[in-house]
């Protein structure tokens, strides 16, 4: 860089780290638009600070009562909403991926005609763009309230995940494998089961499995607008402001996430 | 690879006799299990509104298909606040989650048996619970309104933030950390000149990956009354507008839309 320029004077004594963002005019106006935003957005934001002074004794009480949940009280609504919990994420999950492989042959390039190829990807980007708590809201319109609608509305956002991941790995398989089997006289659907299904499968299995675990996660939530669950459950411990029910709740969500991350983690590192 | 006598005639089959069995008990368990959860789900709920569904959802399609489009000028700044709710929510996560992310992993934790446990277990604790209910807490303890809704961003973000971090810190490459100590720097100065340029790229990247979910999410939280556009999504579903129920659901989409945009051209800038 500027080495050829400096040759004849000394050689520079100080060495700086070169920055992140080259470009000096790039980065200055990074740095004051940021500046400038940060100004504005946190001026637009209005605090209302008595509030939050006045809740101070909720946020102590909330923290007491973590330390000290209460599982027994009210043990037979918490284990209803966790079991609600549970079968609608087992219910959503396979129901999801029952859904989602057709819709991943439709959106693979390499095996569907324009026209399906259209519907099924537009079917994908409904399902990818909306919140899962969105979904609910609709779906607990149309359904009334209650898991039924929780479900559906975790296997539609299961169809958009598994429907994508699914069909971007349809589309990078081997050609080779798929023309050796055509070679054979095959039919389309012994195509399917013979040269794509054992190139797709395993990693398939692992998508699912880790859908299931994001299932029980969404399912914990969408009950807060209605559709059944440990959500519901916890919205109603702290409608009742019983802040120690609901760190109980909040306790059980944890260990059972953590509880199937870790499993799912280790079903996908035996399948991969 | 078994294969068995029929009739003076071999036949071969994939699996044997034991590990046919096996699969199709797993088949079976699988199957009486969704049988039972779906018992379960069909006990609780009412058949006749399900039934009702493709008419309830042609009513609702009708009623959203004429949307009052003079309803946008009265969200922009709800979206406003939505956008700043999660920027904002970004910010103070990254920040906490950094020095957090450094006592996570155990090539740089100071101490391994002590604070590497304890950043674990926070970073497992704010990504176990959702945004939505961290905003619901929060509005209990803080009140309703954007201040909520920031901190329950941010707390998700922690744990999001960290683990992504943690993970890309522990990747790094020990040569680069050790030639740095080689020339007698302290600790920090290892920490700035050996490990930090190494992981600036994926921070970039996890940071603005993070703030386009967190868009996502600050789109909703206001159904718990923590400010953004979800305050008057919940207003007008709760009265039945669901012609400005579609308007919102359009902005939404822009505005996802256009945050998925601006965050796949930042992290393609950088890798």
């Amino acid at each position: 860089m500027s080495i050829a320029a400096a040759a004849p004077q000394a050689a520079p004594r100080q060495w700086r780290k070169p920055p992140f963002i080259r470009d000096p005019r790039l980065r200055y106006a990074i740095y004051v638009g940021a500046l400038i935003y940060l100004v504005i957005g946190i001026g637009s934001v209005n605090f209302n600070w008595d509030r939050m002074v006045a809740g101070l004794d909720r946020g102590i009480a909330f923290v007491a009562a973590f330390l000290a949940p209460d599982f027994t009280t009210r043990w037979t609504d918490i284990s209803k909403g966790l079991l609600e919990s549970l079968t609608m994420t087992l219910i959503a999950t396979v129901f999801g991926v029952i859904l989602s492989i057709p819709v991943a042959l439709g959106a693979a390039r390499n095996l569907a005609p324009w026209p399906i190829y259209a519907v099924c990807r537009s079917i994908i980007a409904v399902s990818r763009a909306f919140q899962e708590v969105v979904i609910a809201i609709v779906f607990v319109a149309m359904f009334g309230f209650g898991p039924f609608a929780g479900a559906m509305t975790l296997a539609f956002a299961t169809i958009g995940f598994l429907g994508k991941l699914l069909a971007e790995d349809i589309e990078d398989i081997d050609r080779d494998q798929v023309e050796a089997i055509r070679a054979t006289g095959s039919s389309w659907f012994q195509l399917l089961n013979y040269a794509i299904q054992p190139q797709v499968a395993p990693r398939f299995i692992g998508l699912c499995v880790y859908r299931l675990d994001i299932n029980f996660r969404e399912s914990a939530v969408i009950g807060i607008v209605g559709a059944g669950g440990i959500g519901a459950t916890l919205n109603t411990a702290l409608g009742r402001y019983e802040y120690d029910s609901a760190a109980a709740i909040l306790l059980s969500i944890i260990v059972i996430v953590f509880i199937a991350e870790y499993s799912s983690g280790f079903i996908r590192r035996r399948f991969l | 690879m078994p294969v068995t006598q029929i009739d003076d005639r071999k036949v071969w089959q994939r699996r044997d006799r034991a590990q046919q069995l096996r699969i199709w008990l797993g088949w079976l368990v699988g199957v009486a299990l969704f049988m039972v959860c779906w018992e379960y789900i069909s006990r609780q709920t009412i058949w006749i509104f399900v039934w009702d569904a493709p008419q309830q959802a042609f009513d609702m399609a009708r009623r959203m298909s004429n949307p009052p489009w003079g309803y946008f000028d009265r969200i922009l700044w709800p979206m406003w606040d939505t956008i700043n709710m999660a920027t904002l929510g970004t910010l103070i996560g990254v920040v906490i989650a950094t020095p957090l992310a450094f006592l996570a992993a155990w090539n740089t934790t100071p101490s391994r048996f002590v604070l590497r446990p304890l950043a674990l277990g926070i970073i497992v604790t704010s990504r176990s619970i959702n945004s939505l209910i961290w905003a619901l807490l929060l509005v209990l303890i803080l009140g309703p309104g954007l201040m909520a809704g920031i901190i329950a961003i941010a707390l998700r973000s922690i744990g999001f933030v960290g683990k992504l971090l943690y993970e890309a810190i522990e990747e790094i490459d020990e040569n680069q950390v050790e030639a740095i100590r080689a020339t007698g720097a302290a600790p920090t100065q290892v920490l700035s000149y050996g490990v930090w340029p190494q992981i600036l790229p994926a921070f970039a990247g996890i940071s603005v990956y993070r703030w386009d979910i967190n868009i996502r999410e600050a789109t909703i939280l206001g159904l718990v009354g923590a400010g953004g556009i979800g305050v008057q999504l919940s207003a007008s579903v709760n009265s039945l507008a669901w012609g400005q129920v579609s308007v919102i659901f359009i902005a939404i989409l822009l505005t996802v839309v256009v945050s998925e945009w601006v965050s796949a051209k930042v992290r393609h800038a950088i890798i």
